[in-house]
């Protein structure tokens, strides 16, 4: 049996009296692939706000790799190897591609790198990606696609154990779907467990090894895919009654 | 290369700061290189924060007023020599930089801007109603009869000024290619992506903050012994405050050249302006150039230097490829 990679126990998010996220509780393994979907505003983004770092939850707790992690600030999460890409793309604009790559080697990962090979190390992410020959373009010049590309090598760079993808695929032509698909595949190779948020179920029902879903701030299923689609519970989350 | 290239420059600008002192025996070219190189540290301190790590104020130039009184407190208490006065200043000044910096570094754009605003209007009424300094009435700061190695007190102070223009020019270059500089980079332009990247935001913040607070501190320490006679509205002038950000801007926020190209040409251009038209038309030509460089080339001469060299190398990677 895999070790639990990440443990978020009963975890509770407010704004004010809306209540985004009411005591949900998942585990991930090691190198698994999870799915986390839910319709519009069931929580999914807050979910991972509050695990990445960028919200800090009201109640419940966040373990990572047997530590807890619940009051630790964005950066040092990133630190210990917690990376995201983000939804809307957040390039560091003024800086070219590489650039952007040279940040996270830096900063999150400076611990577990050799800190005389950053460029090369750098250069493969980028031909992991596909993106060796446009290192130093302008990152703000970028196509959708590539940005969305970019947001993924530059998570790379943080040399993760766990990355969640927020939503890398949205508004994507399907052979561009599939290209990222591929990405993340040979990420999770490398040994990286991936948490997808996304709406294009395609994508997820062929990438995930299993499947959380949201609905109102509450876990209402966490099983195989298949299960998942037949579960009545999720049917009426996404198509009423 | 490039390294040598620059300390070589640095070599150079003291050596031609010093030979001044020895060729030139009117002291209006003092008094008028002295503006300028005081308008160039403050460039480069508000650059620190502004430019480099994106957080735009209005209140930097509160720092150098901070300076300023530092400076003749100390000398009053303890009459201490320049040198001395100086570094505590820049002490005094990087931790208040520090602190505020921790009370408004949360707050981002307009909402920044406006804090350090208040802070700076918050030092004004300190130091008008500080009656040792001299309160809202003024004070009148005698030069010390020692100048060091220098005929005229002028000279030693035009060449510590040129010291601590080099200083700051140096430091915020260094800064720039640093670790730090890549993470303020970040910082500048996504504080959010930063964060997850790894950077330490808030920390970079406040180092950034505290450099400028004392950079500031540095630009403003000599000035009370320059003038002879300080009163708030001396230092707080709006001209410095509004040079402090209009230099930066003009020559490129991105670069650390661009505080210092920008501060050389529209400090001279004024010098010039005071001498040959008026002194009232300061604030116009300043304004002018703001207007025309915000609409023209708003990443400043620096960025249309960088656009230039870019577009040369485009163009030679197509003729290659």
């Amino acid at each position: 049996m895999a070790e639990n990679i990440l443990v978020v126990d009963q975890l509770t998010k407010k704004f004010g009296g809306f209540v985004a996220l009411d005591s949900v509780s998942f585990e991930l393994k090691e190198n698994e692939r999870l799915g986390l979907i839910g319709p519009n505003g069931s929580g999914k983004t807050t979910m991972i706000n509050c695990v990445s770092g960028a919200l800090f939850n009201d109640a419940g707790k966040v373990v990572f790799e047997n530590q807890d992690i619940t009051a630790l600030p964005a950066f040092k999460r990133a630190k210990l190897g917690i990376a995201r890409s983000f939804q809307i793309p957040k390039p560091f604009h003024s800086m070219s591609v590489i650039q952007n790559l040279l940040i996270p080697l830096e900063y999150a990962a400076w611990d577990r790198v050799d800190h005389h090979r950053l460029q090369e190390e750098a250069m493969e992410i980028l031909e992991l990606v596909g993106f060796q020959d446009r290192a130093n373009e302008n990152s703000a010049s970028l196509t959708q696609v590539d940005m969305r590309k970019l947001e993924l090598s530059r998570a790379l760079a943080a040399k993760p154990k766990l990355l969640v993808s927020d939503e890398a695929m949205a508004g994507l032509s399907s052979s561009e779907v599939d290209e990222i698909l591929e990405i993340l595949f040979k990420l999770n190779d490398r040994g990286v467990a991936v948490i997808m948020i996304e709406h294009i179920m395609r994508a997820v029902t062929r990438f995930c090894e299993r499947i959380v879903v949201l609905d109102a701030g509450k876990k209402i299923a966490d099983d195989i895919a298949e299960n998942v689609m037949k579960d009545p519970e999720v049917e009426r989350a996404y198509l009423g009654e | 290369m490039k390294i040598n290239g620059f300390w070589i420059g640095v070599l150079i600008v003291l050596a031609l700061g010093y030979a001044f002192t020895f060729f030139v025996d009117n002291e209006f070219y003092f008094f008028a290189v002295y503006v300028v190189l005081q308008g160039l540290i403050m460039a480069v301190a508000w650059n620190v924060l502004g430019g480099f790590t994106g957080y735009v104020n209005f209140g930097s130039a509160g720092f150098f007023a901070v300076g300023v009184y530092t400076s003749i407190a100390l000398n009053k208490a303890f009459a201490l020599p320049l040198p001395l006065i100086i570094v505590a200043s820049a002490c005094i000044c990087g931790l208040i930089g520090l602190g505020t910096g921790y009370l408004t570094l949360r707050l981002k754009g307009v909402y920044f801007a406006i804090a350090t605003l208040a802070m700076a209007i918050v030092f004004e009424t300190v130091a008008n109603n500080w009656e040792y300094v001299g309160g809202a009435a003024g004070t009148y700061v005698l030069q010390p009869e020692n100048s060091f190695f220098f005929d005229s007190y002028v000279e030693f102070l035009f060449m510590v000024m040129v010291i601590l223009a080099v200083f700051a020019t140096a430091l915020s270059r260094y800064l720039s290619i640093s670790k730090i500089g890549q993470g303020l980079a970040a910082i500048r332009d996504d504080e959010t992506a930063a964060e997850c990247m790894g950077v330490p935001t808030l920390r970079l913040k406040l180092i950034s903050a505290s450099i400028m607070g004392g950079l500031m501190g540095i630009a403003g320490a000599p000035f009370p012994f320059f003038i002879s006679f300080v009163d708030p509205l001396s230092a707080f002038s709006l001209l410095i405050a509004v040079n402090a950000i209009a230099m930066p801007m003009i020559g490129g926020t991105a670069y650390w050249y661009g505080p210092v190209i920008g501060a050389l040409l529209l400090g001279t251009i004024q010098e010039i302006t005071t001498v040959t038209i008026s002194s009232e038309l300061n604030l116009l030509v300043v304004g002018s150039l703001l207007v025309a460089f915000i609409t023209l080339a708003p990443q400043g001469i620096a960025g249309l230097i960088h656009d230039l060299k870019n577009g040369r190398q485009k163009a030679k990677d197509k003729s290659h490829g």
